[in-house]
C-alpha cells in the first residue's frame, strides 16, 4: 500500500491540475501587481518603476477621489454590521424555534441570494425609478409625496440606497448560516434552560447567542469583506455618482486601468483592496478570539 | 388564559414577522415576474402591481432575438459548465494528492492552496487579463472558465478533502491488495464515493460562474461570447425606457438557478453552508 501511496509520479500528475491554475491565474498574478503597482506605466509604452508614488498619489490626489471611495465601503461594511447582522440574527432564530413552515421561510429567505447581483441591480434599479418605481409609487399612494426623490441621482441617498439592495441580497445567506449553526447546537442545555424557566429573548442571549459565535465570527467577516470589495451591485445602481458620492475603490480601479489605462496607479488600488480585506479579515479574526479568551479568564475566576 | 399570552401571543408575532420578511424578499421578484410580461402602459401606471391583462410574449421574443439571450444563455451555460468540469477535476485530484498521497512538502502546498479562499478576485484582474491578452485568449469561453475554476479551486480542495476524510482507507487498501494501482484505487474506488462533494462543490461553482460580472465585463467583448450579466447590461442600454423586454431578460437569466433550487433547495443551502464554514 505504501508503495503505492507513494508513487511519485502520481503526485505530479494529480497535483499538477490545481498547481497550474492556482499559480496561473491567482500566484503570479498577484505577485505582477504588486510589481505593477510600482510602476509609472499606461500599458503601452515601456513602464517607469517609481516605488511608492502611486499610493502615495492614491491617497492624496483629490480629483481621483479615492479616499472618499474608501470611507465609503467601510460605511457600507458598518451599515451591514449593524444591520444585516442583527436582522439576520434574530430571524434565524425565530425560524429556529420551531414555527409552522419553517422549511418554506428558509427557502424563501435564501431566493434573492441566488439571483445575480446584476438581475438584483436592475431590478432594483427599477424599484428606484422616480417616475415609476415601486418605491415612489408607494409614498405617492401614502401621501408622501414630498418624501419622493431620485434616490439613485442623489448625493444623499444613492449609497444608502445601494445599501438597501445589498442588505434584500444577503440577509437570507446570513439568515442561512446562522439558522445552520443554531440547528447544530445540543437541544440538552436548552431543553434544561427551558426547565429552569428561562424565556425565549433570556435564552436566545445566554445559551443560542454565546454558542454560535464561530458562525458569527465567519458572518462578520462575510458582511464585512464583502462590502469592501463590492462591485456589481455599485456598477449597475449608480457607477459610482452621483459625483463620486456613491464610489468604491473597486469601481474606482477598473476604470482606471481599463477606461483611463493607467494600470500603475489601478494596480496599486488592487493591492490597497488585498490588503485592507486581509486586515479587517485577520483584525475580524482577533477580536472574536480576544473576547474568547476573556471570556474564560472571567469563568476560570469565577470558580 | 396567561397560556394564551404565554404561548400563542408570541407565536403569532413570530409568525407574522416571518411572514413580513417573505413578503419583502419575494414581491420584487414576484413583479419583476409580471412586468416582463407587461406593456410599458400597464407597468407605468394602468397595472402596476397585479398580473398582467395581457401577456406580452413579444418581450420574451425581442430579448431572446434582438437581445440575443438565447446565444447569452448558451454561453453562460458553456461557461459555468467549463468552469464545473476543470474546477472538479483539478479539485478532486489535488484532494487526494494532498490527502492521500505520500510525499514531501505537502503539508506546504495544501496551507497555500488554503490562502487562495481569503484572496480576493480583484487582485489579480489586470495581470490575467494581460496574460490573456498575451496568449490571444481574450474574448474565448477559456478566458472566463480558467479564472473562474481558479477561484473556486481553494473551496473545492478544502470540501474534496474534508470529504475524502470520511471514507475509509481500508477501502482503498484492500483495493490495492487485489492488484489495484495509485490511478486504478483513485478512479475506480475512491471517485465514484466522491460524488456528493462533487455536487456541493458542482453547486457553488456553478453559481459562482453564472453570476459573475467583473471578469466577464473586461475580458470579453464580442458578443458571440458575451454571458447573461454582461447581455443583460447591455440589453438595458439599448432599451432604456422600455422595461417589458429588459424585465424578459432579467427572468431568463435567473429562472435557471430558481428552477434548480426548487427541486434541490436543501442540496443547495447545504452547499452554501459548508463553502461558508469551511472557509
Amino acid at each position: 500500500m505504501n508503495k503505492v501511496r507513494k508513487n511519485k509520479l502520481a503526485v505530479v500528475v494529480f497535483i499538477l491540475p490545481a498547481a497550474f491554475l492556482f499559480l496561473g491565474i491567482i500566484v503570479i498574478p498577484i505577485f505582477l501587481s504588486g510589481y505593477y503597482s510600482m510602476l509609472d506605466w499606461d500599458g503601452i509604452s515601456e513602464g517607469m518603476f517609481t516605488g511608492l508614488k502611486n499610493y502615495r498619489e492614491i491617497f492624496t490626489s483629490p480629483s481621483i477621489g479615492f479616499p472618499k471611495s474608501v470611507v465609503n465601503v467601510l460605511l457600507l461594511a458598518f451599515l451591514s454590521l449593524v444591520v444585516q447582522l442583527p436582522v439576520s440574527l434574530l430571524l434565524a432564530i425565530v425560524l429556529a424555534n420551531g414555527v409552522k413552515g419553517e422549511r418554506f421561510f428558509l427557502s424563501v429567505f435564501f431566493i434573492p441570494n441566488l439571483i445575480s447581483t446584476v438581475v438584483t441591480g436592475q431590478l432594483w434599479m427599477k424599484i428606484y425609478n422616480y417616475e415609476y418605481g415601486l418605491l415612489n409609487l408607494l409614498l405617492r399612494a401614502l401621501g408622501l409625496d414630498s418624501l419622493t426623490r431620485i434616490w439613485l441621482g442623489d448625493i444623499n441617498t444613492a449609497l444608502g440606497a445601494v445599501f438597501v439592495a445589498q442588505l434584500w441580497q444577503y440577509i437570507g445567506y446570513n439568515m442561512l448560516l446562522l439558522y445552520a449553526g443554531i440547528k447544530s447546537q445540543s437541544q440538552d442545555v436548552k431543553e434544561a434552560a427551558r426547565i429552569d424557566g428561562a424565556g425565549s429573548v433570556r435564552m436566545a442571549f445566554s445559551i443560542i447567542i454565546p454558542q454560535l459565535k464561530p458562525v458569527l465570527e465567519v458572518c462578520t467577516i462575510f458582511a464585512v469583506v464583502g462590502s469592501l470589495k463590492i462591485f456589481d451591485l455599485i456598477y449597475v445602481l449608480t457607477d459610482g455618482g452621483p459625483v463620486h458620492a456613491s464610489e468604491v475603490p473597486s469601481t474606482l480601479m477598473v476604470r482606471m486601468i481599463f477606461f483611463r489605462n493607467r494600470y500603475g496607479l489601478g494596480s496599486a488600488m488592487a493591492m490597497f483592496i488585498i490588503f485592507i480585506c486581509f486586515f479587517f479579515a485577520v483584525l475580524i479574526r482577533q477580536l472574536y478570539r480576544t473576547k474568547d479568551k476573556e471570556e474564560k479568564h472571567v469563568r476560570y475566576h469565577k470558580k | 388564559m396567561s397560556d394564551i399570552i404565554k404561548n400563542k401571543i408570541p407565536r403569532f408575532v413570530r409568525s407574522m414577522l416571518l411572514l413580513l420578511w417573505a413578503v419583502i424578499q419575494l414581491f420584487p421578484v414576484y413583479w419583476l415576474f409580471t412586468f416582463s410580461l407587461k406593456s410599458n402602459r400597464e407597468i407605468f401606471g394602468e397595472n402596476v402591481i397585479g398580473l398582467p391583462r395581457e401577456w406580452l410574449w413579444e418581450n420574451y421574443e425581442k430579448a431572446l432575438t434582438v437581445g440575443h439571450m438565447l446565444k447569452y444563455f448558451m454561453n453562460s451555460l458553456i461557461i459555468a459548465g467549463g468552469s464545473i468540469l476543470v474546477t472538479t477535476v483539478a479539485a478532486l485530484m489535488a484532494a487526494y494528492a494532498l490527502g492521500r498521497l505520500i510525499w514531501k512538502g505537502r503539508n506546504l502546498a495544501n496551507a497555500l492552496f488554503m490562502l487562495g479562499l481569503t484572496i480576493p478576485i480583484h487582485a489579480a484582474m489586470l495581470p490575467i487579463f494581460l496574460i490573456m491578452k498575451n496568449m490571444r485568449l481574450l474574448n474565448t469561453y477559456q478566458s472566463l472558465i480558467l479564472p473562474y475554476a481558479a477561484f473556486s479551486l481553494a473551496m473545492a480542495i478544502l470540501v474534496s478533502g474534508s470529504f475524502l476524510q470520511s471514507i475509509p482507507e481500508e477501502l482503498e487498501e484492500s483495493a490495492c491488495i487485489d492488484g489495484c494501482g495509485t490511478y486504478g484505487i483513485f478512479f475506480r474506488v475512491t471517485l465514484p464515493l466522491m460524488k456528493p462533494a462533487f455536487s456541493t462543490v458542482a453547486i457553488f461553482t456553478f453559481l459562482n460562474a453564472w453570476n459573475e460580472f467583473m471578469f466577464a465585463i473586461v475580458f470579453v467583448s464580442d458578443s458571440r461570447y458575451k454571458t447573461l450579466p454582461v447581455g443583460i447590461q447591455e440589453l438595458f442600454g439599448q432599451y432604456m425606457s422600455d422595461w417589458g423586454p429588459v424585465g424578459a431578460a432579467l427572468v431568463i437569466a435567473t429562472f435557471p438557478t430558481l428552477l434548480l433550487y426548487c427541486f434541490m433547495s436543501g442540496k443547495i443551502q447545504e452547499s452554501m453552508i459548508m463553502g461558508a464554514v469551511k472557509g
